[in-house]
């Protein structure tokens, strides 16, 4: 479980802010390294070419699916979310393949973090998705924003149930959307720890139960790490997904 | 028996919930190809349903994990 410890990079003495420690950690920093990247292939397509290049083709793809999905989900007022969501896709699509970087410097201690294993960070993404829907919401609305939990055409005697029902379900929506990527993150990297300590160990008993053993598991974790390319583009597609059907729910009440 | 002994036995006991989990979401997906496949015109445009499916099962089952990975390393 080392892979998931949080280690401040320049010791923690000196980084005291109004009695906080802002240390910088690697979280911090494969954090940076994710904006940085993305910063590099959002500009690398900002041409303009009538006929696009490669690079071009490749941001334009991503704009243009986070414009359909927000056209498709929000409507005509989606326009105004695209930077928002867009930049939530890219990053934590960008945070979860950037910790499944394969460095070979285990042994110096060198290691790909993924930021977005922590419930900190993503607890964080979810209360800036549920802050803006309850922005929008009450300043769009109003009061009249209650009227969500209160779907068309219930009966009157069943209201006061049915409000408290959605008003929990309404309010377990960041926990929800910030636990379900930190868990599925998460949950991939321990599973591939655990079949790496089996090769290890499996070796370390005798070369028979090391190719017994270790090769299936080598072979069962090049399959895992595919399989977790996929859930780090389904998990960053579900999460902006969940975020844009949310803020629909703020825009147009039902 | 003792606290560790049985904060493991639960441990073990909540990760089953990831097997009725996957049942679930193979459901979802299942679903979705078997329909797919009588109307394909119509199949991606259902594409983003599929993925809200996928997440509620899929959560559910994390959820599962989640109570195992309290029991070993929280309580």
């Amino acid at each position: 479980m080392h892979q998931f410890a949080i280690e401040p990079l320049f010791g923690s003495e000196k980084w005291q802010l109004a009695g906080y420690n802002i240390a910088f950690t690697n979280s911090a920093l494969w954090m940076a390294i994710a904006a940085v990247a993305l910063w590099i292939f959002v500009a690398g397509g900002m041409k303009r070419d009538l006929v696009p290049g490669r690079w071009q083709m490749a941001v334009e793809t991503f704009t243009g699916f986070i414009d359909d999905m927000l056209a498709t989900n929000v409507g005509k007022e989606g326009k105004k979310y695209v930077p928002y969501i867009f930049s939530l896709f890219m990053f934590i699509l960008f945070a979860n393949l950037l910790g499944l970087i394969p460095l070979p410097l285990a042994m110096v201690g060198i290691h790909a973090f993924t930021f977005t294993s922590h419930f900190t960070i993503t607890g964080i993404l979810a209360i800036m998705s549920f802050a803006i829907v309850l922005v929008v919401g009450f300043w769009k609305h109003g009061l009249h924003f209650f009227s969500l939990f209160v779907p068309h055409g219930t009966p009157l005697v069943m209201i006061p149930l049915i409000f408290v029902v959605e008003l929990f379900s309404f309010l377990v929506r960041p926990f929800s959307l910030g636990l379900r990527l930190f868990v599925a993150m998460m949950a991939g990297h321990v599973l591939l720890e655990i079949l790496a300590s089996f090769i290890i160990d499996s070796s370390n008993a005798g070369v028979g139960w090391g190719v017994l053993i270790g090769f299936p598991s080598f072979f069962l974790m090049l399959a895992i790490c595919a399989l977790e390319i996929l859930v780090a583009g389904i998990q960053a597609y579900v999460f902006a997904l969940l975020s844009s059907l949310y803020i629909n729910d703020a825009e147009n009440l039902h | 028996m003792d606290m560790e002994a049985a904060k493991l036995i639960g441990a073990g006991l909540a990760a089953i919930g990831a097997g009725l989990a996957s049942i679930g979401v193979g459901n979802v997906f299942g679903s979705f190809l078997e329909s797919a496949l009588r109307n394909p015109g119509a199949a991606d445009g259902q594409q983003g349903r599929l993925f809200i499916g996928f997440a509620a099962a899929e959560l559910l089952g994390l959820l599962a994990f989640l109570v195992a990975v309290i029991l070993i390393f929280v309580a």
